[in-house]
């Protein structure tokens, strides 16, 4: 048989395609579930299932490079005496040092204050690099409370109460042996090499009761001068916003399932928590019944990647977004230049999720001093800064186009929805009807 | 000495004063009155300051505290002392749910007993315990000592890292990696000066068993999966 022929004899099961039987391969011999970073790679309803109606007769568009199109954003104004003030509505989503290098942290932090945007801590503490390259940076309070210390606490611009991740909702932390450097097991207070198990509910309260009694312990150990963001994992989210509203948060981040991780295991991340396309609309509903939308803000994060996206994002009713993945990607993560190294640790340039095993060879996701040093911090700087402002850019082309003179007056009314299942999940009409379904009709 | 009434005056003015430097260079000596159960009462605080308060205090009293000796003058709600970094609290009755949780240094003193959770995911604190400890305290401990001078409740120590726990009476069960270690003498040195500095007289560091991770689940191994 040709070789063509033999390839158009060959059917790939569905139920078992080549990647499920290379997984059922590699549990049989390891004995150990696939842990990997990056976010789901399944598909799933998102904002490429949206579209703009661009103003034409009922509407009139902004000219685009005349006038203007305001882009900032006020965060924390229920409770804070000191708001955060960001010139762009996308932020940097917390990464934890451990995660990523000292380097990388950097690059972060000065990429995100030439834009005026915000940048945040992550599972393991602040370090002086962050915080010094930082403008703003956001201080997370995680279970694992690594690192934490009330200095700290009064260095930072707001403080992030986190629940939970898009990635793993309902899910501890984790960071391999491999990356536990002396440095990080230090700022960590534990044995340098063990595989570290961040817990997954909080250690000093439970429940949305408690939490606002800790979320009042916070603001007084900071003297109410800061913003205080409660970070969910998007599952039950429409709940979780009226309680997080109700335990006295400033701000709300809710993160989709696709969000990134540094280390999870893969049945987590492509199994648990809803995509950020109805959860965004499951949170505004929640804040506006209470007459919290805006008064509260809502940042949304999860597989954020173009200004489309941003902009699709704040029309369903976000004040913001954060983006992780495709920071590291604005970076240098996942470079065809590493081709070869790529190859060598089994994979390729577009495929690299290996975060958690401390080998990137772009030096990014590791704690190796050597791979960190490849990575130039300033450059790193530069090339977020141009993501950013493109994102920015594309943000308010698509504003101007529907007439808005600010990215915040977008709104669900400016789009339509390409699925069915979108139209249901964003609840704006299916394109070419006035049907959404659950709303009308049916 | 700086009074405080709290009937009279808002924790939110006692916390701000606390944290005011001109305050506290003129006087270190602090009284509280009334505290009635009040939440995040003398949180924060950074300076060389004792602070004495009477009543019972609610959730989270002495929080993150740095340098300053509080003393409670009754029973405290969950998380005292919780992510203290330096400094001494001490209670004079029993304490609640995940006293010195997470806490990096000092020393925390409790004359009755602790609840559940004691010292959970501790880091660095010394805890030192007259009466009894709840259920799955030390739980995640990282570092530092608990000492519990009586009974411990079950699953003591669950997934230790590397706190030592000595206790005096009977422990209902051990946590995952949890084992009992034999004292030796710079054990038993560690103990005394803990002790010691507890101001605990009634017994003496002969008397107490050690237990420590026994380290089997420092790196995942599959041999281990029933532990986990
Ligand atoms: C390398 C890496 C490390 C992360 N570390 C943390 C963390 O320490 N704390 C946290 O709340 N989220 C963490 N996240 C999740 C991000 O904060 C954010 O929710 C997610 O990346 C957003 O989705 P996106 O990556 O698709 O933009 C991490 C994500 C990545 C990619």
């Amino acid at each position: 048989m040709s070789e063509e022929n033999f390839n158009s004899w060959l059917k790939e099961s569905a139920t078992f395609p080549r990647h499920v039987i290379a997984e059922i391969q590699r549990a049989a011999k390891t004995g150990l579930y696939d842990i990997r970073g990056y976010g789901a790679k399944r598909h799933v309803p998102s904002f490429d299932d949206l579209l703009f109606l661009g103003a034409s007769m009922s509407r009139y568009p902004l000219e685009g490079y005349r006038e203007k199109c305001e882009t900032n954003v006020t965060i924390g104004t229920r409770f804070a005496k000191k708001p955060i003030e960001l010139d762009i509505p996308i932020t940097i989503a917390g990464m934890s040092f451990g995660a990523l290098s000292a380097q990388a942290k950097e690059a972060l932090g000065r990429g995100a204050s030439e834009v005026g945007t915000s940048t945040t801590t992550g599972d393991g503490g602040m370090t002086p690099e962050e915080r010094g390259h930082s403008s703003k940076l956001i201080y997370q309070l995680l279970p694992s409370r690594y690192g934490m210390n009330p200095d700290d606490l009064r260095k930072a611009d707001a403080i992030e109460v986190v629940i939970g991740q898009g990635a793993k909702p309902g899910g501890g932390g984790m960071l391999l042996g491999q990356k536990i450097s002396e440095r990080v097991a230090d700022m960590r207070d534990l044995p340098q090499g063990i595989d570290q198990r961040s817990a997954c509910r909080h250690p000093d309260w439970t429940g949305p009761d408690d939490l606002e009694i800790k979320i009042l312990e916070l603001r007084e150990i900071t003297d109410w001068q800061k913003p205080i963001y409660i970070k969910v994992g998007a599952t039950r989210t429409y709940y979780d916003t009226k309680l997080a509203v109700k335990a006295g948060a400033d701000a709300i981040v809710v993160d989709g399932m696709q969000g990134g991780t540094a280390a999870t295991q893969d049945v987590f991340i492509e199994h648990v928590g809803i995509p950020i396309l109805p959860a965004v609309r499951l949170a505004v509903e929640a804040l506006t019944e209470m007459d919290m939308h805006r008064k509260v803000q809502l940042i949304v994060s999860g597989g954020i990647r173009s200004g489309a996206d941003v902009a699709k994002a704040l029309a369903l009713g976000a004040d913001a977004v954060a983006i992780g993945v495709a920071a590291l990607i604005a970076l240098g993560d996942n470079s065809p230049e590493h081709e070869n190294e790529y190859r060598n640790l089994g994979t390729s340039a577009g495929y690299y999720d290996d975060y958690q095993d401390g080998k990137d060879p772009a030096g990014i996701t590791t704690q190796d001093d050597q791979l960190a040093k490849r990575f130039d911090p300033v450059q790193g700087g530069r090339k977020l800064a141009n993501y950013l402002r493109v994102l920015t850019l594309e943000t308010q082309t698509l504003a101007r186009a529907c007439g808005k003179n600010h990215v915040h007056n977008l709104e669900p009314e400016d789009m339509v929805a390409l699925t069915l299942e979108a139209a249901a999940m964003a609840k704006v009409p299916l394109a070419g009807t006035n049907w959404i379904p659950g709303i009308n009709g049916m | 000495m700086n009074e405080f009434n709290l009937d009279q005056t808002s924790v939110r003015e006692l916390n701000a004063a606390l944290h005011n430097p001109d305050l506290a260079v003129n006087e270190s000596s602090w009284k509280i009155t009334n505290s009635k159960g009040r939440h995040a009462v003398a949180v924060g605080i950074d300076a060389t300051l004792d602070v004495q308060i009477n009543g019972h205090v609610g959730y989270y009293c002495a929080g993150m505290n740095k340098k300053a000796l509080v003393t409670i003058n009754g029973h405290c709600g969950a998380g005292v002392a919780e992510n203290m970094m330096s400094g001494t609290v001490r209670v004079k009755g029993n304490a609640s749910q995940y006293a010195g949780a997470t806490a990096h240094g000092g020393l925390l003193v409790i004359d009755g007993d602790a609840s559940s959770r004691c010292g959970i995911s501790m880091k660095g604190i010394n805890i030192v315990v007259k009466g009894n400890v709840g259920h799955m305290s030390a739980f995640m401990a990282q570092k530092g000592c608990l000492v519990v001078c009586g009974d411990a409740g079950d699953a003591l120590g669950d997934s230790l890292y590397e706190a030592r726990l000595y206790v005096r009476g009977k422990v209902a069960s051990l946590g995952a990696d949890c084992i009992e270690k034999p004292m030796q003498e710079e054990h038993r040195a560690e103990l005394q000066a803990l002790l010691d500095e507890a101001e605990i007289t009634e017994c003496s560091a002969n008397e107490f068993r050690r237990y420590g991770s026994a380290r089997k689940l420092y790196n995942f191994t599959i041999d281990n999966v029933g532990a986990y």
